[in-house]
């Protein structure tokens, strides 16, 4: 009962926005960027649902916009996460031995950095712009994919049933992607979501201090950001962007939580 | 116990060095010569190699990172571009603001979340669990510093009872201080709230269900006494290791709350710094809070046999 409550309105509120981030690639009520200095600060209005920024700039055509870049932000880097992540935990919980003990090291010491500050970091290096990010958000969030591979691998590779496998004379590495990693989806399936949502907080948190994707490209973080010298004359502008990544947040939240009792049994009365 | 800290102490070291390594890599690959933006575009060739040989840069870099590393060690972490002050006081001054924020939020945090936790996990899946997962879930989903945007809206600019830009340090003003870090520790207790009721929950649902339990029912305990006497203690465990975890992630994260609430702190200092190209200052930072970070879950894992005896038998 309340396993399909979580599903349904955590998929309805990713669905919602999903669907925005898709229509923006084609539609917004008004350009996004077209400066109209004759509509600054317009409170909502039926020409300007949302009302407009302090360029004139239509709102819900930036929220519209920004969803766009935001979701396209977390899963590029959730990709990259899961990608890099599988590769070195798959070798090292394979290759064991040497290989094992210094990636795991290297692990280690990356996941001792909070990661939006190794983000940062990395950010410093590649300059604010929109792949830097993914980068940087793929970088800090690519050791916990590995941890869990590498786990999973270890814990997997001397079953019976892998066994059998190469004893019939199957290959390693076709014992490995037939048997020992479909064993890896459900647990990447359950961190990427989580990861959907840090990614896309860390996200809005960079281009919140200037650090994440510049302006004029609006995300829901720059938004947010520039709203705050007009908090008290024009409060829509601090309100929509802040809502907009609250509800999407708790939208995977949600869909995290019946996700994980669905796939990882023993999480399932969590 | 001496066995289980010598060997978790040991831990620490090849992790520090490769955080270190990590760090000075890092400030290594930032594009553009250092010595050239502290000098000026302006600079002489020759000022410039001068300079170069002076800093060490003309070095392999291994050799660089071993001197770089002795002199990090006895606290010498250079000296900022933009104002020419070291750069540990300067930290050890920011830090002040971050790490008395970051600690008392995440107290009042762990204060209200775990109590809370273990109300839900008593009362699994009847309405007062699920309201509570409700609220700390919607806890969960709201951003610092939107959070915090909106706090500052209704206490700073619509009923106008807090001020709404600056800091006083506690030691000039115990009230005016207490009153402009006031919504910033709000802030930042809610959004944890929402993590560490969800952690402590599903810690005490685990221990609830466990023979013990059952056993000191039977023999006739209040539910008061079963709960307190022999849930919490085992079921505090893991949350005590989240706390270690949101304690240094809240000081990697703590820029954007700074931000907000115009705060002089450590996260405002490395975002300030990354604007100004302030290498020294960044690398610095980095540096100080990924130590704290991996000192604060060292003394959090030192401390985990108190609350769990079985850990330091294994």
């Amino acid at each position: 009962m309340k396993l399909r409550g979580n599903t349904l309105v955590g998929g309805t509120l990713i669905g919602i926005v999903l669907l925005t981030a898709a229509t923006a690639t084609v539609w917004t009520p008004y350009n996004p960027l077209q400066v109209n200095l004759r509509a600054r600060l317009k409170p909502p209005s039926e020409l300007y649902w949302l009302g407009t920024d302090e360029f004139g700039r239509d709102v819900l055509s930036r929220i519209m916009a920004g969803a766009g870049t935001s979701v396209l932000v977390a899963l590029l880097t959730v990709a990259f996460a899961v990608v890099v992540g599988v590769i070195l935990g798959v070798v090292a919980g394979y290759v064991r031995g040497w290989t094992d003990r210094i990636l795991m090291a290297v692990n280690d010491a990356l996941l001792a950095f909070p990661g939006i500050l190794l983000a940062l970091g990395v950010m410093v290096v590649v300059g604010a712009n929109k792949y830097g990010i993914v980068l940087a958000l793929g970088l800090a969030y690519a050791p916990s994919v590995v941890r869990v591979v590498r786990g999973t691998v270890l814990s997997v590779r001397e079953r019976e049933y892998v066994e059998a496998s190469r004893m019939i004379g199957n290959g390693e590495i076709y014992s490995m992607v037939r048997h020992v990693m479909p064993n890896c989806i459900a647990p990447i399936a359950v961190l990427s979501t989580s990861m959907f949502g840090w990614v896309l907080l860390s996200e809005s948190a960079l281009s919140f201090l200037g650090l994440g994707v510049p302006p004029p490209a609006p995300t829901w973080g720059n938004m947010l950001a520039a709203s705050r010298p007009y908090m008290e004359t024009a409060t829509w502008l601090g309100i929509a962007p802040g809502l907009c990544i609250a509800f999407t947040l708790l939208g995977i939240n949600l869909l995290g939580d019946s996700l994980r009792d669905r796939l990882d049994p023993r999480m399932a009365h969590a | 116990m001496l066995s289980y800290v010598l060997r978790r102490l040991a831990f620490t070291i090849p992790t520090l060095l490769l955080v270190a390594m990590a760090v000075f890599t890092l400030v290594r690959l930032i594009p553009g010569d250092p010595v050239q933006l502290m000098l000026g575009d302006a600079a002489d060739p020759a000022q410039v190699t001068e300079m170069r040989r002076a800093l060490g840069l003309e070095e392999p870099l291994p050799v660089q990172f071993v001197l770089w590393l002795g002199k990090v060690a006895v606290g010498d972490l250079g000296k900022s571009i933009s104002n020419g002050l070291p750069v540990l006081p300067l930290m050890i001054e920011r830090f002040q603001v971050s790490g008395l924020i970051v600690l008392v939020a995440v107290f009042f945090a762990a204060l209200l979340a775990v109590p809370a936790g273990l109300l839900a996990a008593w009362r699994q899946n009847q309405p007062l669990d699920l309201a509570i997962v409700a609220g700390a879930t919607m806890l969960l989903s709201i951003p610092t510093f939107w959070l915090g945007l909106l706090l500052l809206l209704l206490f700073g600019l619509k009923l106008g009872w807090l001020p709404v830009v600056g800091y006083v340090p506690f030691s000039e003003n115990f009230g005016q201080a207490l009153l402009y870090i006031v919504l910033p520790i709000v802030t930042l207790t809610m959004v944890e709230i929402g993590v560490m009721t969800r952690m402590s929950r599903a810690a005490a649902i685990d221990v609830l269900r466990l023979d013990y339990v059952t056993h000191a029912r039977a023999k006739g305990l209040p539910e008061r006494r079963v709960l307190m006497r022999h849930v919490l203690p085992n079921a505090f465990a893991p949350t005590w290791t989240l706390i270690g975890l949101i304690l240094g992630h809240l000081l990697g994260g703590i820029a954007v709350l700074e931000t907000v609430f115009t705060l002089p702190g450590l996260g405002r200092l490395l975002v300030d710094s990354i604007f100004a190209r302030d290498y020294p200052v960044v690398q610095g930072c980095l540096l100080f809070t990924a130590l704290i970070y991996v000192l604060v879950n060292l003394v959090v894992d030192l401390c985990y046999p108190l609350f769990d005896p079985r850990v330091q038998a294994e």
